[in-house]
């Protein structure tokens, strides 16, 4: 009995210092990756991965942000229709997009799309013992491969929630003007009179500089720190994925009740 | 040349994420990016706001005019001071203007409604609208009617 318990404290307590021990992994190679002195050719390979991480997103963004904004849309018209408030459609449609859905939408489907592959992509480059090399070299892999795609990520996101934001909102307005043939003057200027720059759109943008903090930051560090072999691998963007997604809904709640919560 | 077109999709996406930030501020919350004429300030003290908000309509006759910029309390007086700021289209106001607290459809935005009087003075930025007439609050309403009821 006695001997039991004791295992099962062990087994938990080293559990959890390997937790600790990972985030403190992460932590110093985030601060090493970010803190490094510009070199020339930085801009390359930075240029490089804007291409790969937020170029390439960017078909998937448009197209999931004009569906969104669309079936918004077309759930609000239903509803508001019956009080006969249809200019409310694009307030309405605004604010759930700016303040929530544009940015926790758009981190979801960047942890989805990019995140994994930056994750996939280190973590090949360590089990093919590329990165080990490359110190031999000289190169500095946290400079050379994990900092490029850390500040890629941070200034992608961004942007792509803004260009989500934009589609959804045409895409809302196409379904409510167009075909549905509600008002296109109460649709923008309903809009245009409750939106505010600071409290919808910075505070949406905020989110989402966190967000790509949050996402990018996993994702390399599980590349980074991924078993060297397939299976690791394979278990390392899972969990990317798994891991960034909770963290963007979790920490999404706690900027909301700290940016709108006030409830006194 | 496959460097080339990295460097140009890079530019082009850039160009599109603040191209979108743009708009999200121009077209989605309406922020007037050229100044159209200058704007005039003006005050109006009600006695009750209840629901008006900063970025208000102020409209007369139904033509939006200006906005509201600015809402204050006088604690000792407790008086609520507006500040509205007027477009070139409503100015000159004239001095004996009225000004009231307005209720969009049922259950919409309140708003300032200005009404022109027939003075011939004009107002002047930082001047004071003293015809007022505040929000109507229904809990208020409500109660004077139960009190006359009780009354008769």
């Amino acid at each position: 009995m006695m001997a039991a318990t004791t295992t099962l404290l062990r087994l938990l307590g080293s559990r959890a210092l390997n937790r600790l021990a990972s985030l403190g992994r992460a932590s110093l190679m985030w601060l090493t990756a970010i803190s490094g002195k510009p070199r020339r050719g930085d801009l390359g390979l930075l240029g490089r991965q804007i291409h790969t991480i937020g170029v390439l997103s960017l078909v998937i963004i448009v197209l999931s942000a004009f569906s969104i904004g669309a079936v918004i849309a077309l759930q609000f018209y239903t509803q508001l229709a019956r009080f006969g408030a249809e200019d409310a459609v694009g307030l309405g449609l605004a604010l759930v997009l700016l303040r929530e859905l544009g940015p926790v939408v758009t981190a979801l489907l960047f942890a989805g799309r990019a995140g994994s592959a930056i994750t996939a992509e280190i973590g090949l480059m360590k089990s093919t013992e590329q990165l080990s090399s490359m110190e031999m070299m000289g190169v500095d892999p946290l400079h050379r491969i994990v900092a490029p795609r850390l500040w890629a990520g941070l200034l992608c996101l961004p942007m792509l929630t803004a260009i989500f934001n934009v589609v959804a909102i045409y895409g809302g307005m196409v379904v409510a003007v167009q075909w549905l043939g509600s008002d296109a003057g109460g649709f923008w200027s309903g809009m245009q009179d409750t939106v505010e720059v600071w409290e919808d759109v910075g505070k949406g943008m905020i989110k989402s500089v966190v967000f790509a903090l949050v996402v990018t930051w996993i994702a390399v560090f599980q590349g980074y720190d991924t078993e060297p072999t397939a299976e690791g691998i394979g278990l390392s963007t899972t969990r990317t994925v798994v891991m960034s997604s909770v963290m963007v809904l979790a920490i999404d709640f706690l900027l909301t009740l700290g940016m709108y919560g006030d409830f006194r | 040349m496959q460097m080339r077109t990295v460097e140009i999709s890079v530019g082009a996406f850039v160009l599109a994420g603040i191209l979108a930030l743009v708009v999200l501020m121009v077209q989605v919350s309406g922020v007037a990016l050229t100044a159209d004429g200058e704007s005039h300030i003006i005050y109006a003290e009600f006695d009750d706001v209840a629901g008006l908000r900063v970025r208000g309509k102020v409209s007369m006759a139904g033509v939006t005019i200006g906005r509201v910029a600015g809402i204050e309390v006088d604690p000792l007086y407790g008086r609520a001071t507006v500040q509205l700021e007027i477009d070139d289209n409503g100015w000159p106001l004239p001095a004996d203007t009225g000004a009231r607290i307005l209720t969009e459809g049922v259950l919409g935005a309140r708003y300032v409604g200005l009404s022109p009087g027939a003075d011939e003075e004009m107002l002047e930025d930082g001047d004071y609208i003293s015809d007022t007439q505040g929000a109507m609050v229904l809990e208020n309403l409500i109660g004077d009617l139960i009190t006359r009821l009780g009354a008769s």
